[in-house]
């Protein structure tokens, strides 16, 4: 399957990313609208170090230990693999936070549920990931490996 | 065509349903359940009983599942006798299902210690399963009084799940703080706090003496009137299926780290059986869903003929009181790192160059990147621990570590 891989070298550390991750998600057109003023609760975070960055979402394991451990079957692996979250499921008990050896599943902005890249295949991007069209070094990118 | 039977029908019966249909489509699956539901998330019931899922989306797999997978499914029914020589399982209709591989999957049960009185209390309960939590559903009111007694994992999200339903909640526990299992005596006083803040009542250090209708006297001579009583001492494993059959059995049933049993073609998992936890350096009984799932999974490929091993069990918790929320892992030994502020508390701790365990109160992001370094045992001296202490992060491994880990390499 695709995937987003990050190449850090090429990671500027801009967090536009999550900008655009957090634009993806937020249901609403206007991007102005969608941000501005806001807190935004991003499904990708860029790590910044010494004169290192780079992004972290999302790795869709094959052995998924969120998927093996999530107390109420929120989380699964659709049919092309990709590890999926069923907000209508998720109590928010956080256990899927607690076994991501990548950090990359968090608690949403209500802090009722998880929540996780689904590689914009559960927003209006339709499955081509947001943060990926928009990294503008090219630094993230989605393909086949 | 191998027949598997299942005596149980939770976590680790569906991992095991999945483990063996990843290797053996065509065997013939039949589950055995008390239960007269299909698989549910356990865990749930608090969550219900505080209106955070449906009843309509609690269960674990989809409706399909038993279907897709041809699972034959025998709810309400009870596996009374293993006789692991003509290899059959005898229910309590009299049914005999014979087997080529067996898997004991049959959790535990609510420990009801000897009380004086309880007999006589109308309404007393148990929080184990769903059926419990519906009937407790049935008595709450809101002019009622609640007393649990237990002041563990399972007491404190009954508590949770019934504090905005009722008048009040009161718990009572021998032990002298809250939550022993997954915190230390500074984080169990952390979390205490702010549940009395919530408006829980504590009582502990002390026990019933005895229960006389709706009031109980404690040891120390207090007494407590309630509605409705809600026992959450602990649980006792179900092991009798295995310990009469033979099997061996310590604490919990003994198994191989491929869930093996000590009797031919018998496969044990789930809170009934041991695991050896590699960060206490001990076999002991790990009653969490994550391991039940795991040793699941491991039973089913293996019971179908592949080959697995569960080699790296740990504790892991997460679980949270009114959006306070707790993540911990591991064993508490070694030296201590802490810090603490108004909302939040952290304790990592570290020995032999590897991290033991941790607990987090009220700040639980990226938790997983501890565990993974408990149940990965890596080397402290292989990543930048002193940045890993403030924060966990991918940028404390080496270059290569993270880049292995984010291509999914390793």
């Amino acid at each position: 399957m695709k995937r987003i891989y990050v190449n850090e070298e090429w990671c500027l550390g801009c967090r536009l990313c999550e900008y655009e991750c957090a634009y993806a998600n937020s249901g609403i057109s206007d991007m102005v609208k969608a941000l501005k003023g806001k807190t935004i609760h991003p499904r990708i975070r860029v790590e910044d170090g010494d004169g290192v960055h780079f992004a972290v979402n999302c790795r869709h394991c094959t052995e998924a230990i969120c998927v093996k451990s999530c107390i109420a079957g929120a989380l699964s692996r659709d049919g092309n693999g990709t590890v999926v979250i069923d907000r209508e499921k998720c109590v928010g008990c956080f256990t899927c936070v607690t076994v991501c050896p990548f950090g990359a599943i968090m608690p949403a902005a209500d802090g009722k549920a998880a929540q996780k890249c689904a590689l914009c295949t559960d927003n209006v991007k339709n499955g081509v990931p947001n943060c990926v069209t928009y990294c503008p070094n090219r630094a993230i990118v989605f393909e086949e490996r | 065509m191998k027949k598997y039977v299942i005596i149980g029908n939770s976590v680790a019966a569906t991992h095991a349903i999945e483990g063996i249909r990843s290797v053996d489509g065509a065997g013939k699956i039949t589950v055995v359940s008390d239960e007269p539901h299909a698989a549910y998330g356990r865990p749930l019931i608090s969550y219900y009983l505080y209106g955070r899922i449906a009843r309509d989306k609690m269960d674990y797999r989809s409706e399909a599942f038993y279907e897709r997978n041809q699972v034959d499914l025998k709810l309400g029914r009870r596996a009374e006798k293993i006789d692991p020589t003509a290899k059959t399982v005898l229910l309590d209709d009299g049914e005999t299902l014979s087997y080529d591989r067996l898997l004991v999957a049959t959790g535990s049960r609510p420990f009801l210690p000897p009380m004086e009185g309880l007999d006589g209390v109308k309404d007393r309960f148990t929080f184990m399963t769903l059926d419990d939590a519906l009937s407790l559903e049935r008595a709450l009111s809101p002019e009622k009084d609640v007393l649990i007694v237990g002041a563990g994992l399972i007491g404190l999200k009954c508590a949770e799940g019934v504090f905005d339903r009722v008048k009040s909640v009161t718990v009572v526990d021998l032990a002298d703080r809250i939550l022993p299992s997954i915190l230390d005596g500074e984080g169990s006083a952390f979390v205490k706090e702010f549940l009395e803040k919530k408006g829980v009542r504590f009582l502990l250090g002390d026990s019933v003496a005895k229960f006389d209708g709706g009031t109980a006297t404690l040891k120390s001579g207090k007494t407590v009137a309630f509605d409705l009583v809600v026992v959450a001492v602990g649980v006792r494993p179900n092991v009798e299926l295995v310990k009469e059959a033979g099997g061996a059995v310590n604490r919990g049933i003994v198994t191989d780290s491929g869930q093996r049993t000590s009797l031919p073609d018998v496969y044990a998992a789930g809170d009934n059986c041991e695991s050896y936890d590699v960060t206490a350096k001990q076999s002991r009984i790990l009653a969490i869903l994550p391991n039940a799932a795991l040793q699941g999974e491991c039973a089913g490929v293996n019971m179908a003929g592949g080959k697995r091993d569960f080699l790296n069990a740990a504790p892991v918790n997460a679980i949270g009181f009114f959006d306070l929320h707790v993540a911990t892992a591991g064993s508490y030994e070694g030296e201590c790192y802490e810090e603490r502020t108004e909302t939040s508390y952290k304790k990592l701790f570290y020995k032999d160059n590897m991290l033991k365990g941790f607990i987090l109160i009220g700040n639980i992001e990226r938790a997983g990147i501890y565990t993974s370094l408990i149940r990965n045992m890596v080397p402290l001296d292989s990543v930048d621990f002193d940045l890993l202490k403030r924060s966990p992060a991918l940028m404390a491994f080496s270059r290569e570590a993270r880049r292995d880990k984010l291509a999914r390499r390793q």
